[in-house]
């Protein structure tokens, strides 16, 4: 066996699409028109359209995620990120920004936010969930600074075609998540990065004695994360046309947590995959749309989702491997 | 800690002094305020001075960021300073006996503003004025039932947290109101987190599950914010909110007012800022004759409607919403 | 002598395996009453093994452990501290933030009305303290003492909780000679109490200075036990390091050293606490064996030269220009390479495959920006596992699931493949089968033929034979002596490492 990248793919990647799979037709058999696809003013509508929508901020923080893990750490700013970007955004877009302006305004916080969680990582040797939880507290505080505690709107047309517009029939969000997967996908797999932030992941000092320049990949891994973190932000705020600094990306770290292990990359750092991430990322937003969709009371959403989470780990653990493969030999 | 305590001594000096600018006047308050934890705090406490100072009333404000110790810590500062009365918006429900105890042995009145306590003794407040989130519910739902006369009636509702004791009695209230018309049938009902983000998603999921929205009579939201989100929803669905659609939400924020003066909300129940005001009143009444209070002054639950969006707009913007 | 002092603790037959390894192998051992019992060996000779089988740590496999003549078998620390033994360990395990009277009664603090009752905690603690001739405030937190402080601490909780049997587990490796004479002053008055001590170092000087007796394990066997008034330091060396003196002597390749230039030239070069400063020229062909015992400052000079540790005085020269290394980064650049002692934490990348092992040292110095393509170090891959005969199914298995001998030729493939001019192999045959063995040591030597300096580091002291040109001995952190010519053999190599009467071994 070969294990080259489409290899891996297509051993490997099994248990995440079979889940997928498996959540799709659990919510077309609570929903039956799940697959109802209608095109409206060039634009595609439909509770999969849906998914891939709602998706997408998680898709685009699990990006980010998925390098930050690989290399044995965790960011928990994102969500609190998210919220000081969004907060930036809407603030200049109020203030009548161009959209120009604000994106690289929101871009450069992000960029600034991940540069200093990486450099409490990797410079003063913090413990990444430690040292992200710092921001992580302090950013909603820094995002109620930024819109002075109350929800800023605006009616801004170049920020709220971020995520209002479409392109190919698809919402803007969409498009965009699938356009930085690919990027970063590019980014990492193209040069050597991805392999450094494996190396890095598996065995830090190992890779240092190697020559590996270990603070730069970690400083650049945690940059693209807080980049990420403010794609997802400005698409949030440009969603509800609206910063609001509370709840902005509100829990959202753990669910780009779960997408990213959903899809296979082990805490532990190492291999990762980011193709596998967003397909991470879209089972627990089709799960998430599912319960919506399913009309149980909102008491159970919570538990459906414990459920169906704790019954995809289990079945993608090595122990459900291992007994799969007995029972394929068998 | 001595250094805390010099700090927080300070802090609170230089509070008590800003707010006392307002200069010889008949009455002096000292209002315990918990926190700017919320837009509507914010709010509670400018509407508070406006209030004072329309009545002439000298008021203090203590900020106690979250926490119980800095209130007790306030009151007793308040107290000290022989203030007439006390305001008090307690961050927590318990734990408050010993220290209003010294206000009663000083005869200052405590009023308990938008949370009331737990105590045996309630002579150890003059009154408390509080809203009523059932009575929210319950106004929302009559707006509805009048509003949508005897024709069928499909409801979608956006509850709260799950859990959170206002998601409890709104929901609570509002099935109540519409008991009583069989036409009004809530078809589905999730939660929305009280965000906007969640409303929207929410709402979009029901928009498939109801027929692309063709069906929808009417929606119910636990606060205004989750009806902004919604309202985007349904716009973005080609669906014509606050025409054909019935939008009825809680709060009062200025938001709202902005959606209804642009025709695409119908009307929404004020959890009003202004505790404060029938507060200062019963102080008044009682410093000046003895009179008596009722231990709960009810706020009004006023429904706007979007004849004055406008205006409340404009009124309610700079409010710290 | 056996009789007059009562036996405390007998240990007979102690056997412990682990999953292919046997780690302990029918050892027996006895502790008198009274008595300073120094445990040596060099490292995975078994004697932490030991100790944690005694303590229920471990559970052992085979044998029998007697207290008092009573058979016991201690189910953890806590019970074994129940029956009248403790463990100190060099890293003290208790809790820096309280304070040290709450770390002496943790646990079992005096309590008055149910509650702690702080004062009497802190009073007993002086008191008890006083006794080991420390007199400070008990409610400082003990994070703020010092190290030695700490360990007292630790003796003291020890001893007073067990009181029979203490074990010290490297407690001088951290102090310095002050804090030594004053920890070795306690434990004297512990001993004259009667209590019985096992005291595991590394350090010879300390075993003459405080042990009564010694014991020596070597792979998971006793050696032999000696009593230290009747033995002198290459007895014990000897011990440790399995040489009979009388041994042919390996016969050694001579090389035609060129007389070029160094590659590497240290003058002076050290750091504090660390390595004391040494001289050293490498030149182009030239192999330099390093000996010494653990612990003496083997890996810390390899460490010190490749930037993993800076320098904080002396000067460093390559290829006759002054550099400064601040990093292994920095190391590589230079042409620099380092395959660690400890392979499966420095070493290998473990989930990484074979071909991303050895292609990382080069990729890392290309930078993330020019990688090398996948037929690129699918080839370099190829060459160096058909090269150096590197055992693996397949270039993508990931690389522990490799034996050790194949990794280690991996982590030389790894440095290999960046065309180094100087490389440093610590313990490059530790924990390698026989045969691997000697295919390391003829690469060692095929690549001092090609021209590249190196510098091994091994306990081996036969090896060093075989394969150094010249060979630099160390003890306790400094360079105490280079052997040239004739003078590399076992005998003297020993003979210098035990450093007695070695004329000019002082410096």
């Amino acid at each position: 066996m070969t294990s080259t990248l489409p290899g891996r793919l297509s051993f490997g990647a099994l248990p995440q699409f079979a889940t997928l799979a498996a959540v799709l037709l659990a919510n077309w058999l609570v929903f039956p028109d799940f697959f109802d696809l209608r095109l409206q003013d060039g634009r595609l509508f439909g509770s999969v359209i849906d998914v891939l929508n709602r998706g997408a901020p998680v898709a685009i923080l699990a990006l980010g995620m998925t390098l930050v893990i690989a290399t044995k750490g965790v960011d928990l700013s994102v969500g609190a990120v998210m919220a000081i970007c969004g907060a930036v955004a809407a603030t200049m877009a109020a203030a009548d920004y161009s959209l120009v302006a604000i994106l690289a305004a929101a871009l450069a916080v992000g960029a600034l936010c991940g540069l200093w969680n990486g450099f409490l990582v990797a410079v003063l040797d913090i413990q990444p969930i430690i040292a992200t939880l710092i921001l992580m507290v302090t950013g909603r505080g820094i995002a109620q600074l930024v819109t002075e505690g109350q929800i800023v709107t605006f009616t801004h047309e170049g920020l709220i075609a971020v995520a209002g517009s479409s392109a190919l029939g698809l919402p803007m969000p969409v498009v965009i998540a699938l356009v930085l997967g690919l990027a970063l996908a590019a980014l990492v797999r193209l040069t050597a990065l991805g392999l450094l932030i494996e190396s890095i992941g598996v065995n830090r000092t190992a890779s240092t004695y190697a020559g590996v320049d270990s603070r730069s990949v970690l400083l650049a891994t945690y940059m693209i994360s807080g980049l990420t973190a403010a794609v997802a932000g400005v698409i949030a705020a440009s969603d509800i046309r609206g910063a609001d600094a509370n709840n902005a990306g509100l829990w959202l770290e753990l669910d780009a947590i779960l997408a990213v292990v959903v899809g296979g990359t082990s805490l532990f750092g190492g291999r990762f995959s980011i193709l596998l991430s967003l397909v991470g990322a879209l089972v627990i937003q089709a799960m998430n749309t599912g319960i919506l969709l399913s009309g149980y009371p909102p008491e159970l959403n919570l538990i459906v989702k414990a459920v169906v989470i704790a019954a995809i780990l289990v079945l993608q653990s090595p122990a459900a491997g291992r007994l799969f493969g007995f029972l394929r030999r068998s | 800690m001595s250094f805390k305590k010099l700090l927080m001594g300070a802090v609170y000096t230089c509070a008590l002094s800003v707010a006392s600018a307002a200069g010889a006047a008949e009455l002096t308050v000292g209002f315990s305020q918990i926190g700017s934890e919320s837009g509507w705090r914010a709010a509670e406490t400018s509407v508070s001075k406006i209030e004072a100072e329309k009545r002439g009333i000298d008021l203090k404000i203590a900020d106690a960021q979250q926490k119980q110790e800095n209130q007790i810590k306030a009151i007793r500062t308040f107290i000290a300073q022989g203030v007439d009365a006390i305001f008090l918006a307690p961050v927590v429900a318990t734990g408050w006996d010993e220290v209003l105890e010294e206000a009663k042995d000083a005869e200052i009145p405590v009023v308990l503003l938008d949370r009331t306590i737990d105590s045996k003794d309630d002579s150890l407040y003059l009154t408390a004025v509080t809203s009523d989130t059932v009575y929210e519910g319950k106004v929302a739902g009559e707006y509805l039932a009048k509003t949508v006369g005897d024709r069928d009636c499909k409801i979608l509702e956006l509850q709260g947290t799950v859990g959170s004791s206002p998601a409890i009695n709104r929901k609570k209230g509002f099935d109540e109101a519409i008991a009583a018309h069989p036409n009004l049938k809530i078809v589905r009902s999730q939660t929305g987190d009280f965000t906007r983000t969640k409303g929207k998603e929410v709402m979009e999921s029901f928009i498939k599950a109801e027929n692309g929205g063709k069906d929808i009579c009417a929606v119910y939201a636990h606060n205004d914010d989750m009806q902004i989100g919604a309202i985007q929803a349904l716009k973005e669905a080609g669906l014509k909110p606050g025409k054909d659609i019935i939008m009825v939400s809680i709060d009062a924020v200025p938001d709202i007012f902005k959606a209804m003066a642009e025709g695409e909300a119908n009307a929404t129940v004020e959890l009003t800022p202004n505790m404060a005001g029938p507060a200062f009143d019963a102080v008044m009444a009682f410093k000046k004759d003895g009179t008596q209070p009722p231990k709960w002054i009810q706020t009004e639950s006023k429904v706007y409607l979007p004849d004055t969006a406008a205006a409340e707009y404009e009124a309610r913007k700079n409010l710290g919403y | 002598m056996d009789n007059a002092e009562p036996l405390l603790l007998s240990l007979r037959g102690l056997t412990k395996t682990f999953p292919g390894v046997t780690a302990l192998d029918g050892v027996d051992f006895d502790l008198r009453a009274g008595e300073v019992h120094a445990l040596l060996g060099e490292n995975g000779a078994g004697k932490s093994t030991l100790i944690k089988t005694l303590t229920g740590v471990y559970v052992r496999d085979g044998g029998s452990v007697h207290l008092q003549g009573t058979p016991i078998a201690p189910a953890d620390t806590a019970d074994a501290q129940r029956l009248g033994i403790g463990t100190v360990y060099q890293e003290v395990n208790l809790l820096p933030n309280l304070s040290v009277a709450e770390n002496l009664f943790l646990g079992r603090e005096p309590r008055r009305f149910g509650l702690r009752d702080a004062r009497r905690t802190e009073a007993m603690a002086r008191d008890l303290l006083v006794g080991y001739g420390l007199d400070i405030d008990v409610r400082r937190a003990l994070g703020d003492c010092s190290v030695a402080v700490q360990q007292i601490v630790a003796i003291a909780r020890a001893v007073d909780l067990s009181g029979k049997v203490l074990i010290l587990d490297e407690p001088t490796a951290s102090l310095d000679a002050g804090e030594v004479v004053t920890l070795f002053a306690i434990v004297r008055r512990l001993t004259a109490r009667g209590i019985g001590v096992i005291f595991v170092t590394h350090f010879l000087d300390q075993v003459f200075a405080l042990a009564d007796r010694a014991t020596v394990l070597r792979n998971g066997r006793l050696v032999g036990t000696r009593e230290i008034a009747g033995s002198n330091r290459l007895d014990i060396v000897k011990m440790m390091l399995g040489r009979e003196l009388e041994t042919e002597t390996m016969k050694r390749h001579r090389r035609q050293v060129v007389d070029a230039p160094p590659v590497v030239s240290a003058r002076g070069l050290g750091r504090r606490a660390y390595v004391q400063p040494f001289d050293l020229d490498i030149r182009p062909g030239e192999a330099i064996g390093v000996a010494g015992l653990l612990g003496s400052g083997r890996t810390e000079t390899a460490k010190l030269l490749f930037g993993i540790k800076q320098a904080d005085r002396g000067a460093l020269a390559v290829g006759g220009k002054p550099v400064r290394i601040s990093s292994p980064r920095a190391a590589a650049a230079l042409g620099f390479g380092f395959c660690p002692e400890d392979r499966k934490t420095e070493g290998i990348v473990g989930d990484l495959s074979v071909r991303e092992n050895i292609a990382l040292a080069l990729q890392a110095r290309r930078g993330w920006l020019r990688p090398l393509g996948r037929t690129e170090s699918r080839a370099l891959a190829d060459r160096f596992i058909r090269a150096l005969d590197i055992r693996t199914s397949d270039a993508e298995k990931p690389i522990r699931l490799l034996s050790g001998g194949n990794q280690q030729k991996a982590l030389l493939a790894r440095w290999l493949a960046t065309e180094p001019r100087f490389l440093i192999l610590d313990e490059p045959t530790r924990g390698i089968d026989v045969g691997a063995h000697a295919e390391i040591i003829r690469l060692i030597e095929r690549l001092c033929d090609d021209g590249l300096a190196l510098m091994v580091i091994s306990s081996e002291i036969e090896e060093i034979v075989a394969y150094a040109d010249r060979v630099v001995v160390l003890r306790d952190r400094s360079h105490v002596r280079t052997l040239e010519g004739e003078a590399v053999n076992v005998n003297d190599i020993v003979r210098a490492i035990a450093a007695e009467a070695v004329p000019g071994a002082a410096a």
